[in-house]
């Protein structure tokens, strides 16, 4: 047999992925995708038009705004779902705050808090399967969830009563007020959504390309001045050239140093790239070694 | 570049953890704040060295108890091939997690300890491998550095296993001495065993053949989404979606849909990329046929003259995957391709010792992790093939109504 008939690296991720969308699409009456505007959603949002293409995306898709926002990240998010002429939902913790819904931590972050939020919003609109953009090669826990992952009524995962999962085989079946989050991307790495971005030639936010910032150093990585994110007396400020890798709540997500601005000059920096993403970039994940089991327990993505 | 899926099992101290680990450090597919993190908790724990088997180790309890619970997933790749692992814990309860594991792996990586030779375990993981027809099996015994890389050792372990290895209906069976601890045999060749010719554990995980196991001869496309966009554009646009699983479709194909048996010609193979000349298995695609013909999710369109069983009575060999027993006369639901359906246990023809494959025939039920063969008749046909000559058309999952979870994986014999 022939070469031929062997799959790509991206184009088997590919397959697998647009798979696991049409599944659930055919399977579930209420789907939303989460979209934040980031790197991983975005790939998210192409593999989910490849899969229904020529017919639009058939579910909306929801942000949990954290209200500590990157402007370049909510525009493009504004742009992109009106692009294409998808419902865009936003979940509010802002809002959620004045209502007195959630508390805000002392320490102002707003990661834990916003788990709530999508709990309420999923409840609210009965969605029913949630997909995610979050990779196995993220988190040690991550590592170990289900392409489709069950969450009880509390939206909680339980690392020890996963359903197993064979072939491409999966078990869509709820209780009302169980769901299901979904995620396409599990066997993708860092370096394969790069790859991705570059074939489709995708659109990113800015920030996710080295330009010069205001900077301060706080344990170890380097933070933009921003509303959010104010330098203490001790921490100096300076300026940088940078770019984030990943963009999640403004006032937890580092910037790294870095002279990549095409997205070529991205991939050679991923693949040669000694720290993983999240350890260099996010201040929520380096807490505890079981942060991110933690926070999943409670409802998190 | 392709991609090569392997599931790795071995007992509980066998050193499989530290084993992925090590192809993680070696292949520098382990990030500095990894290593820094799994310094630090090997120093907080006494450990006299770094503990590669804390790359692995996820989740709280199984830190604390120093045991894997689930299937995890582990990334690394090199020039040659992207490599996607299974890691499945090896203790007795979590047989259901080899299983999930197993279902897509290209190559099962077996390891046993040079001290201890063959365990229960290690035939017990050989035979759920060829049971889920796993393609390529490698046996990798290890701690070769505390038998003095002894030639003898590895000679018996390789004797008793080959032997074992007869009973059972192995593909492609390759054994090689190793250390993960101190990376003999991992990446290169060991200078430790000079008497050991065959490819290192990595050498041979980047060149094995893979691009032949899949079914490239019967074709089968099961129907999984129609697309028929809401647009004035595409107004009579009628697609059929779905991942090929088996076989290589080309438009101009003159195809049968089951069960309709109605037949038509493939007018073209789709993707968001534009038409494609053909299809093959594992590939998502769109196929629009030239008839208007009722097709809906859950068909298989297949040749007129390859074309699976359909049937409603499916003989299996089930692995029971649940803390409440199988017995006959249980309903439950049974997803297969992309039709889900009902199924009754008819009948138990017997359980199998998984260790000894003594066949059990007075058994009455099958518990937690046990493999029996069983008779099921199902509500609608199902269109099977046998599971050995195609995964994806002869692999089902059985889901317990009340409680939705998944509690059995069945693997077709035959469907009459």
């Amino acid at each position: 047999m022939t070469r031929r008939y062997q799959l790509t690296q991206l184009e088997a991720l590919e397959s697998e992925a647009v798979h696991i969308f049409r599944e659930v699409a055919a399977e579930f009456e209420r789907p939303v995708l989460l979209f934040s505007g980031g790197k991983d959603s975005i790939v998210m949002l192409r593999l989910a038009q490849k899969a229904f293409h020529p017919a639009r995306i058939p579910f909306p898709v929801l942000h949990v705004d954290t209200g500590h926002n990157f402007p370049e990240v909510l525009a493009f998010r504004d742009r992109r779902a009106a692009e294409l002429d998808l419902q865009l939902l936003v979940a509010s913790v802002p809002d959620a705050l004045n209502r007195g819904f959630v508390q805000a931590p002392p320490d102002g972050t707003r990661n834990r808090i916003q788990t709530p939020v999508l709990l309420e919003a999923l409840d609210k609109h009965q969605f029913t399967a949630v997909f995610g953009g979050a990779r196995r090669d993220e988190d040690k826990a991550r590592a170990k969830e289900r392409i489709f992952s069950f969450r009880d009524e509390f939206g909680q995962w339980d690392p020890k009563n996963q359903r197993p999962e064979l072939w491409n085989l999966y078990n869509s079946r709820v209780h009302l007020g169980e769901s299901i989050r979904v995620f396409p991307l599990s066997n993708w790495t860092e370096l394969d959504i790069w790859h991705y971005i570059a074939q489709e030639r995708l659109e990113l936010p800015s920030i996710y390309y080295a330009h010069e910032r205001t900077v301060f150093e706080r344990n170890g990585m380097l933070f933009a001045v921003n509303e959010f994110c104010v330098p203490r007396p001790s921490e100096p400020t300076f300026t940088a050239t940078v770019r984030y890798r990943t963009v999640g709540d403004a006032s937890l997500t580092a910037a790294v140093r870095s002279d990549a601005d095409t997205v070529e000059k991205v991939v050679a920096e991923v693949a040669g790239t000694r720290i993983t993403e999240r350890g260099a970039t996010r201040g929520d994940d380096k807490f505890s070694e079981a942060a991110m089991e933690d926070r999943k327990r409670e409802g998190y993505f | 570049m392709d991609i090569l899926r392997l599931a790795t099992a071995g007992s509980v101290d066998d050193g499989k953890s530290t084993l992925i680990g090590r192809l993680l450090y070696d292949t520098k597919s382990v990030f500095t704040d990894q290593i820094e993190s799994v310094e630090r908790a090997s120093r907080d724990r006494g450990d006299d060295y770094v503990n590669l088997a804390l790359l692995t180790d996820g989740l709280r309890a199984e830190r604390e108890q120093g045991i894997t619970i689930d299937v995890a997933y582990r990334y690394f790749a090199t020039p040659r091939r992207k490599f996607i692992v299974a890691d499945t814990p090896g203790h007795i309860q979590y047989t259901r997690n080899m299983v999930t594991g197993a279902s897509t792996a290209d190559l099962a990586l077996i390891l046993v300890d040079a001290r201890k030779g063959l365990l229960e375990q290690s035939r017990r993981h050989a035979f759920l491998s060829t049971l889920l027809h796993v393609p390529h099996l490698m046996l990798c015994v290890n701690k070769m550095d505390l038998v003095g890389y002894s030639e003898d050792v590895f000679e018996t372990i390789r004797a008793e296993f080959t032997e074992f290895a007869a009973k059972l209906d192995i593909g492609d069976l390759t054994v090689v001495p190793v250390s993960a601890l101190l990376g003999d045999n991992i990446v290169t060749r060991s200078t430790a065993m000079p008497w050991y010719e065959g490819p290192s554990l990595l050498h041979h995980l980047e060149n094995v053949h893979v691009a032949s196991d899949r079914n490239l001869i019967d074709v089968r496309f099961p129907v999984q989404y129609v697309i028929r966009p809401q647009s004035d554009q595409y107004r009579d646009y009628r697609g059929y979606a779905g991942q090929v699983a088996g076989g290589v479709l080309r438009a101009g194909d003159e195809v049968m849909v089951l069960p309709s048996g109605f037949t038509s010609t493939i007018r073209s193979i789709e993707t968001a990329d534009g038409e494609v000349e053909e299809a093959f298995a594992s590939m998502s695609v769109t196929i629009r046929l030239t008839d208007e013909i009722d097709i809906s999710r859950g068909d298989m369109i297949c040749r007129v003259n390859n074309a699976p069983s359909v049937s409603q009575d499916i003989d299996a060999m089930v692995c029971w995957m649940d803390d409440a027993p199988l017995r006959p006369g249980q309903k439950f639901a049974i997803k297969h391709t992309t039709r889900t359906s009902r199924a009754m246990v008819k009948d138990l023809q017997y359980r199998l010792d998984v260790n000894s494959l003594h066949r059990d025939l007075g058994a009455e039920y099958l518990g937690l992790n046990d493999i029996g063969r069983v008779r099921l008749r199902t509500t609608q046909p199902l269109l099977c093939d046998e599971y050995k000559r195609n995964r994806y058309t002869g692999g089902f999952v059985l889901i317990d109504e009340a409680t939705n979870r998944t509690v059995g994986a069945g693997m077709v014999n035959e469907a009459r």
